[in-house]
């Protein structure tokens, strides 16, 4: 993270990579909604931060203007020739293709197809905690979060869980990585796409029942995807499914870590989980997306410039109060809650069900196994920066 | 009362089939519907209108009854 001189001036120098962002971006967006609700940076070639939940809105709905073609903030812009498809259908893609390339993805990701995961990921979830033995302090997202959202997502795609590691390296690469030389970032993506081609040749000679096999027999226009367009929406689902939902548990057991009374409650009352849980992803809503602009413009008075970055912080649109009552509050029954942590528009996060099962699954096993927990020591909890936030170290006391 | 998914606004977040299942439903790709021709009963009126509020794109439309 610290290949960048630190900030000393968000309005005008913000670097959503810096350590101060990562460690709590809160009042950094809150003093920007206040005082430049739309603050510009010269780093990384140009970027826009939009904090109010309106402009948030306007352009995730904005699709002519902002494109999608990429949706990391790095020093590298990937080709023009890549759009409208992009890296990694669809989430790189705009209209009119990116429809079909989500139609694609959405029946596999629905409420219907997700249940069916459930019992196998309780069951892994609960593999997790007997492995933490009877010590009384462990780490919630090493040695808990983080595991949870790889098993489900190689199980589903159809790759080795062996290969945690691995693909945490990749992930880990894809969006931290982001202020790397441009010829280790490259190395990287090639890394990856190259270990996905074998598992790929691998399932093109021997099908079998996951979601590689579907992707490789599935059809769009009435032709047969073209292999290279798999690999990349594999890469995606890989990417997209794992950081995310793993920055979720973990934030939302640190919440609960910190605050008795959330989680005496939910303790006494689990049917509230549902509810409790769209507060923990309104408050703590681990992803930022990006676009690139499109065309020089003037938008809303600021003058942005063809391929400049626009940061979507999800996150701080949560946070607006001309959205949230009280949206520094985290109310665990609050019923009006009309919070963008997934996203607004026609990109909404495909994985959204998968990513919320998750989330309720590991809660209720965890509240189930540890009743009662507190954060072992509150200044050793680390998160990570970039667009995905969420807790990487969080020591937890169990069974206090 | 009668509610209604407007089907070129939704994305499929799904909160209204989470927040009010005997009122809306999934579809096989995940976006909501009304269950039926819309229309609430009386003691679910007040969860139809929570659906409604907590609608990311605001694609549900609830017609009160006159």
């Amino acid at each position: 993270m610290a290949e960048h001189p630190p900030v000393t001036d968000w309005r005008t120098d913000f670097d959503h990579t810096d350590d101060v962002w990562a460690a709590d971006p809160y009042p950094i967006w809150d003093e920007l909604r206040e005082q430049c609700p739309v603050a510009h940076s010269e780093r990384y070639g140009g970027v826009w931060l939009p904090t109010r939940y309106d402009d948030i809105a306007a352009i995730a709905y904005d699709t002519e203007r902002f494109t999608s073609r990429s949706i990391i903030v790095s020093e590298f812009r990937p080709p023009r020739m890549l759009a409208p498809e992009g890296i990694a259908p669809p989430i790189s893609s705009d209209p009119p293709v990116h429809k079909e390339a989500r139609r694609l993805l959405l029946p596999i990701f629905s409420p219907q197809a997700i249940d069916k995961l459930e019992p196998s990921t309780r069951a892994y979830c609960q593999e997790l905690i007997k492995a933490m033995g009877d010590r009384d302090v462990v780490d919630a997202a090493a040695e808990y979060a983080q595991h949870i959202p790889v098993r489900v997502i190689a199980n589903m795609l159809g790759l080795p869980e062996e290969d945690a590691d691995v693909f945490r390296g990749f992930v880990n690469h894809v969006l931290e990585g982001v202020s790397l030389p441009l010829e280790k970032r490259a190395e990287g993506m090639i890394n990856l796409f190259g270990y996905l081609q074998g598992h790929m040749e691998d399932h093109m000679a021997n099908p079998r029942d996951d979601l590689i096999t579907f992707l490789l027999e599935s059809e769009m226009d009435g032709k047969k995807l073209d292999p290279f367009q798999v690999v990349r929406t594999i890469a995606l689902l890989l990417i997209a499914g794992i950081d995310t939902t793993w920055s979720a548990i973990g934030a939302s057991i640190w919440h609960l870590a910190g605050n008795a009374a959330d989680r005496q409650r939910l303790v006494a009352e689990p049917d509230l989980l549902p509810v409790a849980m769209e507060e923990l992803l309104r408050a703590y809503a681990p992803v930022t997306m990006a676009r690139l602009v499109r065309e020089d413009m003037d938008w809303n008075g600021c003058p942005m410039k063809a391929e400049e970055w626009v940061l979507l912080p999800f996150p701080s649109a949560n946070r607006d109060p001309a959205a949230f009552e009280d949206p520094d509050k985290v109310i665990i029954d609050r019923e009006v809650n009309r919070h963008a942590a997934f996203g607004l528009g026609i990109h909404r996060c495909a994985g959204s069900h998968l990513a919320r099962m998750e989330l309720r699954v590991a809660l209720e096993v965890w509240l189930e196994a540890f009743p009662a927990f507190e954060l072992a020591d509150p200044d050793a909890v680390r998160w990570s920066g970039g667009q995905v936030r969420g807790p990487r170290v969080l020591p937890v006391k169990i069974n206090v | 009362m009668r509610v209604a998914v407007d089907v070129e606004r939704c994305e499929g977040h799904g909160r209204c089939y989470m927040t009010a299942p005997e009122l809306f439903e999934a579809d096989d790709i995940g976006n909501g519907r009304e269950r039926g021709d819309g229309t609430v009963p009386p003691d679910l009126e007040r969860k139809a209108r929570v659906a409604v509020a907590n609608c990311p794109e605001r694609a549900i439309t609830c017609e009160e009854a006159n």
